[in-house]
């Protein structure tokens, strides 16, 4: 084979100092790391806001200082940084980034110098975030919706500055991904190596490469939302706000419109839905197949369903508006688009679960959350079908039924395809292997403990109980079993929450004293597990780029005595 | 292997949750049974997937778990099962679909004969307006606010003088009569909800918003907010009495009225109210169609 263009060593940036080489990096493992770190140390401080908000709700009163507009507080910040800024920055940032170069053969991103700044302008988004905790009156109580005009006026926790660090940090976010989302899209164009056609792409690839295109549609209607709130607040225009009579006074804003913000915030965060699922689809698809020693079952019918998923997903974002008063007639029409959804999404799901029947099925630690997954998404997907079916939402919007659907759908279900992901990788970013036993527990405080969390959650939604509610008080329909639920729930999210530290430490403790692991102890097919090097390194592949003959899922392919053949070995 | 086993055994925990569990529905007290009927349909769609799916993903995992010598069938695609699946799937969706948009064109159907009731929210209160003898709503606006006129009445419009104010006072409803509600903001978003009603809505400043329904049982129940409006959401609270004709019209008749509330306001207060006239990007008033 003849060395390519593309074989130069020469242009790669190759740092002599340890700054250049771990900080200002521009090795695209090295930007994963670093995302992946930034992304779980802001994600461990909404896990302790939620844990407050538990307590709060189990116990009521139990955390003295913890007043209805700390309890907002904790809410919105919670949801938008577990949405925001762990699970997309994570999914996107810290795996996209690690796999796509290694997965389609390249030796890094397309534009590596890019995807630096774009993990620097992330930290700086995180920063600013975080600063809404300190500036005066504290961060935004909005809910993570970030609805005006109650965003920005009196009555709500952080209307005056909390909700500037709040706007300011996701149009820096958004700016952040951009640069990323610019760099997945064209590495995976232009970067992949010879024989890699699309259709040869692992499914990781092809949820992050989608969901990356998705971001860099529907960010930007968040960010102009962001802005035009930003303007409303601190210029006096009125895109989202009519004049109100607030706190005795009439303001001076005219004509404006709150269910604007609406549409444009949901154009977004439908989206965003998928920009987290679709990463994890994929991610999932590959882990399953892997460790159940099977080519993922109908590969082409999982390209096309991630692809029509991430399309249709632009078109449902209104089923989130069903009650929120905007022309009731678009009902007809978010409803029959939100259930069409779901068959290409049903069609998934028969797939993962069509590739375990007939499988050699390892139940090693990656695999156990892969399993729970589907069960948890399948739960979470059915669920939906309630919200999406638009009169049976009538009743259940706003009530904890939706606090328990959208967990499993994009709270649980992500992050347990994260925590596989995680175990997966391991040995091929670390050299070193995990601990089983710690592993295995880890798992199973986290899928029971969570569903003990978030089942209970649906039926005390169907009875009518709102969601971002401080305390129930005196309410004649709540019987007092509902506390009781909530005790319980409480409870289990404090174990969940312990739990997480045995994963720490096994992470941790894993990185110096595990055991050396094989370069490729699953037996996995795809490119990441072929480089020379474990870890790899800088360049990935040593002088020559690999040449693939085959997709990445010849497992169990009948004649050969090895049960894979790597996509890089020649046809016999 | 307990994977398998935890998976069943979630199956029928769940299963049997669901059939022990203390928390469903409240009972219904309003017209919109069908709202719980294709709440029933798409659990039941739904339920059967989950068990179904689960219970194969169970046995799949439990069937096929790695033995030594034990290998993996290798099957690229069956586009006839696909397909077969993907049939089956729209078929559980149409069937979800049929009662979730039938019952929602009755939603947006408001009834020719449904008398008019608006309820006004603001942090933290709900305060309520009914017609009056002429059947019509008169205009109102937040421009309209003085400290008599708390609901904003545009008090040159002669329609809005019979209107009966109910301020941060209970809401009554006489039982059967279908309500068309009108819904109205002077702040923020707000959302008028009664878990018996199963219906609710959200207020929206700057527009009216509305929903219908018809109050099938006597009683008092209670008004939440649906829609977080801050610090005060979780304690914004109201009631709705459903009585008979009878005691309805007595209550009503020892309501105030908009004339009234002008006949009793002093000069200068009265020119307050008056002065705001000038301002007119109000809201015209609301009749049935
Ligand atoms: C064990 C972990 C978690 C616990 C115990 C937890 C708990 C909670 C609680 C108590 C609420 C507030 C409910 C209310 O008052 O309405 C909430 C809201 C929320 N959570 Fe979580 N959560 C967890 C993990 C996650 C994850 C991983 C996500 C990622 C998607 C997430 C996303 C959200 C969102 C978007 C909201 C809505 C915020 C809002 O209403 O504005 N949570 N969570
Ligand atoms: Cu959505
Ligand atoms: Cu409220």
């Amino acid at each position: 084979m003849a060395t390519t263009l593309a074989d130069d060593l020469r242009p790669l940036h190759h740092p002599k100092t340890w700054i250049g080489k771990y900080v200002w990096s521009q090795d695209h493992k090295v930007i994963a790391v670093q995302y992946g770190v930034t992304a779980v140390g802001i994600g461990l401080v909404a896990l302790v806001l939620s844990v407050l908000m538990r307590l709060q709700l189990g116990f009521p009163g139990s955390v003295p200082w913890i007043q209805p507009e700390n309890y907002l507080q904790l809410v919105s910040m919670h949801g938008m940084i577990m949405v925001v800024y762990l699970l997309t920055a994570l999914l996107l940032g810290g795996f996209g980034n690690y796999l796509i170069p290694l997965m389609v053969g390249a030796r890094d991103m397309v534009f590596p110098y890019v995807n630096m700044l774009s993990y620097w302008v992330y930290l700086l988004s995180v920063i600013v975030l975080v600063a809404g905790f300190f500036v005066p009156g504290g961060a935004t109580g909005a809910g993570w919706t970030l609805y005006p005009p109650q965003a920005i006026t009196e009555g709500t926790p952080g209307y005056s500055w909390g909700i500037v660090s709040m706007l300011v940090s996701l149009a820096i976010f958004i700016i952040a991904f951009t640069m990323g989302g610019l760099n997945y899209v064209t590495t995976v164009l232009q970067a992949r190596c010879k024989g890699m056609t699309l259709m040869r792409m692992p499914l990781s690839v092809w949820g992050i490469f989608t969901a990356s295109i998705m971001g860099l549609l529907a960010f930007p209607a968040l960010f102009v939302a962001a802005i035009m709130m930003l303007l409303d607040h601190l210029a006096g225009t009125s895109f989202f706000m009519p004049t109100l009579f607030s706190f005795g006074q009439t303001t001076d804003t005219v004509g404006g419109n709150p269910i604007l913000f609406q549409h444009l915030f949901w154009f977004f965060g439908h989206p965003e839905v998928y920009i987290v699922a679709l990463p994890a689809f994929g991610i999932v698809s590959d882990l399953i197949s892997v460790h159940a020693r099977r080519n993922i079952f109908g590969y082409r019918m999982m390209v096309w369903a991630i692809v029509i998923i991430g399309g249709l997903s632009f078109l449902v974002w209104a089923h989130h508006m069903y009650v929120s008063g905007m022309n009731p007639y678009f009902g007809f029409f978010f409803a029959i688009s939100t259930l069409v959804i779901a068959i290409p999404t049903a069609i998934k799901v028969y797939n993962w679960l069509l590739t375990l029947w007939r499988g050699d099925i390892h139940l090693r630690v990656p695999m156990l959350f892969a399993i729970a997954f589907i069960f948890t998404f399948i739960h979470g997907g059915l669920t939906g079908l309630f919200l999406g079916n638009v009169s049976v939402d009538v009743p259940l919007s706003d009530t904890y039924f939706v606090v328990g659907h959208f967990h499993m759908v994009m709270g649980v279900s992500p992050v347990l395809v994260i925590f596989g992901a995680i175990y997966h990788w391991y040995p091929k970013m670390t050299g070193r292997m995990w601990n089983k036993t710690l592993g295995q527990m880890h798992f199973w405080f986290t899928f029971l403990g969570t569903y003990a969390i978030y089942m209970p959650m649906h039926y005390i939604g169907i009875l009518g109980v709102p969601r971002r509610y401080f305390a129930l008080g005196e309410t004649a329909f709540i019987p007092d079993s509902v506390a009781i639920a909530n005790a319980g729930i409480t409870i289990a999210a404090i174990v969940v929450f312990l739990a997480q530290g045995l994963f720490f430490i096994n992470m941790i403790w894993s990185l110096f004293r595990g055991p050396k692991a094989d370069p490729n102890p699953w037996g996995a097919a795809s490119l990441e597990w072929q480089t020379p090097d474990t870890p790899p390194v800088h360049g990935n592949w040593g002088p020559k780029l690999p040449t693939v003959y085959r997709w990445a899922y010849d497992y169990s392919v009948p004649r050969p005595e090895r049960d894979f053949i790597p996509q890089n070995e020649p046809p016999a | 292997m307990p994977l398998a086993i935890v998976i069943a055994a979630l199956v029928v925990g769940s299963v049997l949750f669901h059939l022990v569990s203390p928390w469903w529905q409240t009972p219904i007290a309003s017209n919109w049974a069908s709202i719980d009927s294709a709440l029933d349909v798409t659990l039941w769609i739904c339920g059967l997937a989950f068990v179904v799916l689960n219970l194969f993903l169970a046995n799949a995992v439990w069937r096929y778990r790695h033995r030594p010598g034990h290998k993996a069938h290798y099957e690229p695609e069956n586009a006839a099962l696909e397909k077969r699946l993907t049939f089956w799937t729209g078929i559980g969706i149409i069937g979800m679909l049929a009662p979730g948009l039938a019952a929602w064109d009755k939603y947006v159907t408001v009834p020719e004969d449904a008398a008019l009731v608006e309820a006004v929210g603001q942090q933290w209160q709900w305060s309520f307006r009914y017609p009056g003898p002429d059947g019509v709503l008169g205009a109102a606006g937040v421009m309209h606010i003085t400290p008599e006129n708390t609901l904003g009445l545009d008090p040159t419009d002669p329609f809005g003088r019979d209107d009966i104010l109910v301020e941060a006072g209970d809401m009554h409803l006489p039982v059967d009569q279908p309500v068309k509600m009108v819904l109205r903001s002077k702040d923020v978003l707000h959302d008028f909800y009664v878990p018996e009603f199963r219906a609710k809505m959200d207020l929206v400043p700057g527009i009216v918003t509305y929903f219908w329904m018809t109050p099938t049982v006597a009683g008092d129940f209670e008004i939440l907010c649906a829609e977080l409006c801050g610090v005060g959401h979780h304690e914004m609270r109201g009631k709705v009495v459903v009585e008979d004709r009878a005691a309805f019209d007595a209550w009503q008749a020892e309501q105030i009225t908009f004339g009234e509330v002008l006949a009793q306001a002093s000069p200068a207060s009265r020119y307050a109210m008056f002065a705001t006239a000038d301002v007119c990007i109000g809201t015209s008033n609301w009749s049935n169609p």
